[in-house]
């Protein structure tokens, strides 16, 4: 380094600064050079690249969700429509704190942690600058306490979209169903395009089975926005197709009549229309309201419906399997009939138990404690069903043997899934030789045989089977596979139908005629219902054990007495002559079939009775006169 | 040569000045300095019309502004040099004191502390060093020679330091970098020995390791990660440099016009009216609107470097030549930083960008070239 003389040098300091303000005027155009070439390849190289993410940017495809299928009764009532509800939304780009906006947004209304789990799992899942919904069903007091406070929330949107509302609460809960908040699992097996802006799909019952049907097809728009994602313009828009309406076999006057017929007891009615099986009443109590579900139920009220000990989540109408009693023994004298081993006229000694050849135990008829003694010294076919003879069909059932047994009946089709176009169907138990091997690894023992043939034991059958096989004794053998969708658009469904049974006009005749004496005759088990009649029916009652089934873990210790009582059944079809109405009825506990025959009664007057004869309230009179 | 250049400047005798030099000499202002300024502004106003979302309010606040800083430019104008030389040490204690209170009494927000608080009245004590300290390292080496020895060099450091930690400390890395340049630029105009820039340089890029892991705060470190790969977050913090990229290469050469840039107008780009208003300009004015901008500056900052050469004592020479050159940095790392060449400061586009601080401080800084200019207590012996 030079040493510099410490005096003044006013011409070599100009120089100085000369030298140095010309290398920074070079330095600055060489920066300027580079900042200029950053925007010419910015602005002119990659001009078509950042065009195009502009008109991406401003440029959003907005789904367009579809509106979900209405859900009609037979004449037109509405069981679940649309209504607009209110939605509060967050688009997690716009927050700044997502915590603190959460936070906020409690301190004015309620929030549950279920809202919260749902809106967290939903976050993860997001396109960026979806609106993610947090509550919905916001009041309007709501509404307004969130207008007034939106300036300061930031990315907190309030939409309003179409959410399904059930106008009869808990009436038909287990006969349509309920559509629920998507959650993580569905959200994968749903197609993600067809789902995109929407938040609800079928959970339960008619709902989710005709999916599909309901859902419609996601529409789609061109929108501009703005960064907030407010849609400033719409550029293009391809219509979302609606779902479909529906309209199903059930008729709510009937559903009503059932619903109030069961009251507080709890059981299940399944109608059906013998004629096209269509179900006219589905009902089990005790329901519950299916509104709870649609936004997501609070966990106290869902605590309370799962932790009943009425279960009123569970559908006893397609997943309660009960003994079926008595109510087999129709179906049974039928398969006697068709394997030649009883005739009409044929008749068994009726001391009031049976015991199996070479063997001591005996097996009662429920009126041996009753009476001391049996029906009859000697009981027919006719008398066997109307009077419901246990010693009649114990022997017929040793005489058939099980496995032909299981053939028969399941004609009727027990045993296997009715296939009824709803969800959670259960298939019962027709058991079988092979069944009790396959199942319980066991042979079948011969006392086995004669539980079964009065329906207990291994038999299990739901309401829906139960009434299912009554429309196949009403038409003599032609099943036909029950279903709650009548038409779609106004396009009626075609029938499932089959002969599952053929036998000769006389035996059903026969058959036919013990069940209308169930009702219709002085000693028929259910003679008492038959009083002011207006109609005939053909019936069957039935009583089954509850003691000894290992079938309702689900039941609490405290109640075990009430909840031991057996269970009331009773399946019927009316008119006699030619049926337009077959019915099942179970009331758990009931304590026998007395409790059930007149919950059938109400449902059959209410099908037959109240539409045809009140237009000549005259002719009504003179008849229950008479 | 001094004397020569006076005379090209301002023909006739300066002894009777006052009555027959032209007006604008005696109001101590600079015309052609002055002429491009307000075009500046006037663009800058028109600009920001559109990047405040057409708001006239925006527009005239930041009007109000103009006319504030141009009232403070002509009184820096007005006050002679030597004052500047004989007032900067002061100034400079003051600053270092009020920056020292701001430690202990500072007020702010996100973890920074950076401003005082007097009668209701909030302030930048940083703000005020931006020009005090090219003063003060000139005033220091205005006294000795040029090019300065070693150990006036050494203290021109340790002036420069002690503000520049100090602020560092708040901590605001931009002002802090800012502030030291603006002094170093008055040892670099000095005319310091080659082997100091070098060795400096060399020393910065030892430094960087250790400035990187013990120095700097996350949310800094997060800047610099994001403008190399700003595409590792789009929705945090690469959003604004993802934003205004799109915004200046969506504008090509001609630009959306005025008004009609999407990106601007539907909020898509994030402080569109303040430090990230050229991508507003080079979406709407296209790549022609840059260049008119740059060109703009150009002429200014080869304005400020004319007045440097011409000034006639080492002071005025050494604080125009550190004020243009910082001027010119505000501009560098503004259109630098919004193109994605560099982290994500907060520095504005100067005179264009809304903000009254910023404005002030670097017109009052113009306000001190022009009394460089036009002053007269500076001439040559």
């Amino acid at each position: 380094m030079p040493q510099h003389i410490p005096l003044k040098d006013p011409g070599g300091e100009a120089r100085i600064f000369i030298a140095r303000t010309l290398f920074s005027v070079l330095l600055v155009l060489a920066l300027l050079g580079v900042i200029l070439a950053r925007y010419h390849d910015l602005q002119i190289n990659d001009h078509e690249i950042y065009r195009t993410q502009s008109d991406r940017n401003r440029v959003q495809l907005q789904p367009l969700p579809p509106k979900r299928g209405l859900i009609y009764d037979r004449n037109g009532v509405l069981l679940a429509d649309n209504r607009p509800s209110h939605i509060l939304s967050i688009v997690r780009e716009r927050v700044e704190d997502m915590d603190a906006t959460l936070a906020d947004l409690q301190q004015l209304l309620p929030i549950s942690e279920s809202d919260l789990e749902n809106f967290r799992q939903k976050l993860q899942r997001r396109r960026p600058y979806e609106a993610v919904p947090l509550r919905f069903r916001l009041t309007e007091e709501e509404r307004a306490l969130l207008a007034v406070n939106r300036h300061r929330m930031p990315g907190v949107t309030v939409d309003a979209q179409l959410v399904r509302h059930y106008p009869h609460g808990a009436l038909f809960s287990h006969a349509v169903g309920y559509v629920g908040r998507i959650n993580e699992r569905e959200a994968q097996s749903l197609d993600e395009r067809d789902y995109r802006g929407t938040f609800h799909v079928g959970k339960v019952g008619v709902e989710k089975f005709y999916e599909d049907l309901l859902h419609g097809e996601v529409g789609y728009q061109n929108v501009e926005t703005n960064a907030h994602g407010r849609v400033l313009r719409v550029l293009e828009r391809f219509d979302p197709v609606p779902g479909a309406d529906i309209t199903l076999h059930l008729d709510f006057q009937l559903q009503q009549t059932a619903l109030a017929a069961l009251g507080e007891q709890r059981g299940a009615v399944v109608a059906i229309d013998p004629l096209d099986g269509g179900v006219l009443a589905l009902v089990s109590t005790p329901g519950f309201d299916t509104n709870l579900f649609v936004n997501g139920i609070s966990s106290a009220d869902y605590k309370a419906l799962r932790d009943s000990p009425d279960v009123p989540l569970f559908n006893r109408a397609i997943q309660g399997q009960y003994p079926p009693g008595s109510t087999v023994k129709p179906m049974m004298a039928m398969a006697g009939l068709q394997a030649g081993l009883v005739t009409p006229e044929s008749t068994v000694a009726d001391p009031g138990w049976y015991s199996l050849p070479g063997d001591s135990r005996r097996y009662r008829d429920w009126i041996l404690k009753i009476r001391g003694t049996g029906h009859a010294p000697r009981v027919d076919m006719h008398m066997a069903v109307a009077e419901s003879c246990d010693v009649y069909f114990y022997d017929l059932a040793r005489r058939l043997t099980i496995d032909r047994m299981h053939d028969y009946l399941s004609g009727y089709g027990l045993g296997k899934r009715t296939g009824v176009d709803t969800t959670n169907e259960r298939p019962g138990v027709l058991p079988s030789t092979r069944w009790k091997r396959d199942t319980m690894n066991q042979p079948w023992y011969p006392g086995e045989t004669l539980s079964a043939g009065i329906g207990q034991g291994y038999m299990l059958a739901t309401p829906m089977q139960l009434a299912a096989a009554t429309t196949v004794l009403a038409t003599r053998g032609q099943a036909r596979t029950p279903r709650l969708l009548r038409s779609v658009a106004g396009q009626t469904q075609p029938i499932d139908a089959r002969e599952t049974i053929t036998a000769p006009p006389d035996y059903w005749d026969a058959v036919h005629e013990s069940m209308r004496a169930v009702v219709h005759s002085a000693r028929g088990t259910a003679r008492k219902i038959g009083e002011d009649i207006r109609y005939q029916m053909a019936s069957k009652t039935g009583t089954s054990q509850v003691i000894g089934i290992a079938q309702n873990a689900i039941y609490v210790e405290a109640e075990v007495a009430e909840r031991h009582r057996n269970h009331g059944l009773f399946i019927a079809f009316a008119p006699y002559e030619s049926p337009t109405i077959a019915v099942a009825v179970i009331v758990e506990n009931g304590g026998g079939a007395s409790a059930a025959s007149p919950i059938a009664r109400a449902v059959l007057d209410a099908w037959l009775v109240d539409e045809a004869a009140l237009d000549s309230e005259a002719t009504a009179g003179a008849l229950a006169d008479g | 040569m001094g004397d020569y250049v006076r005379q090209l400047q301002f023909p006739g005798d300066s002894s009777d000045l006052s009555r027959r030099a032209p007006l604008a000499l005696r109001l101590h202002l600079d015309v052609p300095l002055l002429l491009l300024l307000v075009v500046l502004t006037l663009f800058g106003l028109v600009v920001l019309y559109s990047a405040s979302g057409q708001k006239m309010a925006a527009v005239v606040r930041q009007g109000q502004y103009f006319l504030l800083a141009y009232g403070v430019m002509f009184l820096a104008a007005q006050i002679d040099l030597k004052r500047y030389q004989r007032w900067s040490p002061w100034f400079y204690l003051l600053g270092v004191l009020l920056l020292v209170g701001v430690i202990f009494f500072g007020v702010g927000a996100k973890g920074a502390q950076r401003w005082l608080s007097l009668g209701g009245f909030r302030f930048q004590p940083s703000e005020i060093l931006k020009l005090v300290m090219p003063l003060t390292v000139a005033w220091y080496l205005s006294s000795r020679t040029v090019p300065p020895r070693f150990k006036y060099v050494l203290a021109c450091l340790l002036l420069v330091a002690i503000p520049s930690v100090l602020i560092l400390l708040q901590p605001d890395l931009g002002t802090a970098l800012l502030i030291a340049a603006s002094g170093l630029f008055v040892l670099f105009m000095a005319g310091i020995g080659w082997s100091y820039i070098v060795g400096a340089f060399l020393l910065a890029c030892a430094s960087a390791w250790p400035v990187w892991m013990y120095v700097l705060k996350d949310y800094q470190k997060q800047r610099i990660l994001t403008l190399l790969n700003p595409e590792s977050d789009k929705l945090g913090a690469g959003w604004n440099i993802i934003q205004s990229k799109t915004a200046i290469g969506s504008g090509g050469w001609e630009g959306k016009g005025w008004l009609n840039g999407t990106q601007s107008q539907l909020d898509f780009l994030p402080e569109s009216h303040t430090d990230f208003i050229i991508a507003v300009l080079a979406e709407e004015f296209g790549l022609r609107g840059v260049l008119f901008l740059m060109a703009l500056y150009l002429l200014i900052v080869l304005r400020g470097f004319w007045i440097a050469v011409y000034a006639n004592s080492n002071f005025g020479r050494m604080v125009a030549g550190s004020i243009t050159l910082t001027f010119f940095v505000y501009i560098f790392v503004n259109m630098g930083m919004v193109a994605g060449l560099l982290p994500v400061v907060g520095v504005p586009l100067p005179l264009v960008s809304a903000g009254g601080t910023s404005v002030v401080t670097l017109m009052a800084g113009f306000g001190l070239l022009m009394a460089i200019a036009t002053g007269d207590s500076g001439r040559p012996r």
